[in-house]
């Protein structure tokens, strides 16, 4: 019987570490892989803030793009890059996985001034909705922008304007127009209005 | 619903044959019963606690804490220069009711590893079939002659956050211009590795704006430390540091800074070639890990607790997990984080062991922060692996390490702001 046992857990060890198994060590699991993240992004990835995102129910794609993005140095980062070096693709894929199955929590009790929040919308709706949909609480291919923690939109969009960040085409586009237009006054009401969504 | 442990249950069904069951069990009654006790209410047991019934709300789980609060240490150094409040620092057990946890107030007195069983000075006694042990550190009180616990009530430690940490900064704030603030830096492992030197930091930002003639003196058992380079850059940026006018000094053993006498109603320390006096003095021992360790034989001949590195199980006695400060833990340094991801870790070994299964492969992160100044902030990060052949934690190859040299200035004001991030995080993260 406590041969049976080994066996079943041999067996389990086997289906868990995939290919990884084959290379040495199984794999972490994404929960084992994840939870180190909370102790900077909360738990599940719902962050208490002030500035480090929330990134429960992102999706796997944005996931894995940021943090390829990081880990490869192409992204300015304080500290991420770091950090995502310690991670083989398939961790980060684990990582991804987990996390979008999370449920997001907008960031509560943001002080968004009511009337930039509404110059932003305005903002939102004419050059950032199309792809971030649902006043930018959808995440396919970007992060989720409604609720999120305001400093950290703040130096995201920094890093766009000041060209560190690259943006693709499309948005890079939009945006130009909106820091060509509105200045930055334009930013910041968009960074009021996706910090005032509940 | 099952109410018996589980090893009334395999006395009951006939023993060890029914293990391959248990792994099979619906999840309803997985772990029913079986109990964990965590000693320690800061960073590794309160995270511990509330990740093991995340992972497993059928688990039993006491944490037992002699303190109503927990007061953080880390970002207690913001105290000190009036940034922060004490109270910012406390943090309750509520939220780990909320999960579920058991929350006992009382002083762990005694761990029985043959019985499985923990008591208390409030003779409260709990059997376990796993114990998570997270005392933090202790001090060496023989370390420097002439210096003893009974004097730290007024030449402060302060390396445990509380009624000290108040002590030593009315004492700096009360100093007069033109005084010395001594801070005598200890040898090699102990709690918060660049800390003495965010300490140093962070009174000089108050001496800078409040009293401009003053002074601080670090006194180190070491010719390096955490940090040394971005801490040496901040200083002479802000503090002057390199001119005689610099507000900060810096003795290493080798230029005579191990302290090896100190005479607390003079405030003098002795090194081998100079003696310094200080206004305010502040020491900071040599440390080793948490009492309960030591009563509870878990501790080696350095004073730390040797751990089974994928599980943090002891390697003195089973069952029994140290994680924190007080294992040994290299090479991940002691700090919350460490203790944070080691929690997790030791959880979720837990949960397999206690269910019959092989632990899963660990994963563990460190991240740091010091603030040196108003906007200037850095940081360590590590992300490690285990070489389970060498029992050993290793950092993954090519990640981790410090905030570059010559950080832009926006970037280390990013960092104050990742830094309370950090803090608000990782308190959540633990009790919340």
């Amino acid at each position: 019987m406590r041969n049976k046992t080994s066996i079943m857990v041999l067996l389990g060890g086997l289906v868990l570490g995939g290919n990884a198994w084959a290379q040495g060590a199984p794999a972490a699991t994404p929960a084992m892989l994840a939870n180190a993240c909370a102790g900077c992004h909360g738990t599940n990835g719902v962050s208490v803030g002030p500035s480090s995102p929330t990134i429960a129910g992102i999706s796997t794609e944005y996931f894995v793009t940021v943090m390829t993005a990081y880990k490869k140095a192409e992204w300015p980062s304080t500290i991420m890059t770091r950090i995502a070096k310690g991670y083989s693709d398939d961790e980060i894929k684990a990582m991804a996985e987990f996390f979008a199955k999370q449920k997001y929590v907008a960031a509560p009790n943001q002080k968004a001034d009511a009337a930039k929040a509404k110059a932003g919308e305005k903002l939102h709706k004419e050059f950032c909705d199309k792809c971030h949909e649902k006043g930018g609480a959808s995440s396919d291919d970007g992060g989720i922008l409604a609720g999120q923690w305001m400093p950290y939109l703040t130096f995201a969009l920094e890093d766009y304007e000041s060209g560190k960040r690259p943006q693709p085409p499309k948005m890079k586009k939009e945006f130009d127009v909106v820091v060509q237009n509105h200045k930055k006054e334009g930013l910041e009401a968009l960074v009021h209005f996706y910090g005032s969504a509940k | 619903m099952f109410t018996v442990n589980r090893r009334d249950f395999l006395k009951l069904t006939g023993g060890a044959a029914v293990v391959g069951s248990v792994v099979g069990m619906p999840s309803i009654a997985r772990g029913a019963g079986q109990k964990v006790v965590v000693v320690g209410g800061g960073p590794g047991g309160a995270t511990a606690a509330k990740y093991l019934r995340m992972a497993n709300p059928n688990l039993d789980v006491t944490l037992i804490e002699a303190g109503q609060k927990y007061v953080c240490c880390f970002l207690s150094n913001e105290v000190l220069s009036g940034e922060r409040t004490l109270e910012s620092l406390q943090v309750g057990f509520d939220g780990l009711k909320k999960h579920g946890v058991k929350v006992v107030i009382d002083s762990v007195v005694g761990i029985d590893a043959a019985a499985k069983k923990v008591t208390t000075k409030g003779g409260q006694s709990f059997d376990y079939d796993r114990c998570i042990v997270s005392p933090g550190v202790d001090f060496k009180w023989d370390a420097i002659p002439g210096y003893t616990e009974a004097d730290s009530e007024t030449v402060t430690h302060a390396w445990k956050a509380g009624p000290q940490t108040t002590t030593l900064q009315k004492q700096v704030h009360a100093m007069k211009d033109g005084g010395t603030v001594v801070i005598v830096a200890p040898a090699n492992p102990f709690r918060c590795p660049p800390g003495p030197y965010e300490r140093a930091s962070q009174i000089a930002m108050y001496l800078k704006k409040n009293k401009p003639k003053s002074k601080v003196v670090i006194l180190d058992a070491k010719d390096d430390f955490a940090k040394k380079g971005l801490f040496i850059q901040a200083w002479t940026k802000l503090y002057g540091y390199g001119t005689p006018e610099s507000m900060i000094r810096w003795v290493s053993a080798a230029d005579g800074g191990k302290v090896e006498k100190i005479d607390v109603k003079t405030l003098t320390c002795s090194g081998p070639t100079e003696d310094f006096k200080a206004d305010v003095l502040n020491v900071i021992p040599a440390q080793k890990a948490g009492h309960i360790a030591q009563v509870a034989g878990l501790v080696d001949e350095k004073g730390w607790c040797p751990v089974n590195k994928k599980t943090f199980e002891s390697t003195k006695h089973p069952n029994i997990h140290v994680i924190g400060d007080a294992s040994d833990a290299a090479t991940m340094p002691k700090s919350a984080y460490s203790a944070n991801s080691q929690a997790k870790v030791a959880a979720a070994a837990i949960v397999d062991l206690l269910a019959g299964k092989t632990p899963s492969t660990p994963s563990y992160v460190n991240t740091c922060y010091s603030i040196v100044g108003h906007d200037y902030g850095f940081s360590v990060a590590g992300v490690y692996k285990l070489d389970e052949a060498k029992n050993s934690i290793v950092s993954v190859e090519g990640s981790g390490g410090l905030t570059p040299m010559d950080t832009a200035p926006e970037n280390l004001k990013r960092e104050v702001t990742y830094a309370h991030s950090w803090f608000d995080n990782i308190i959540s993260d633990g009790w919340m």
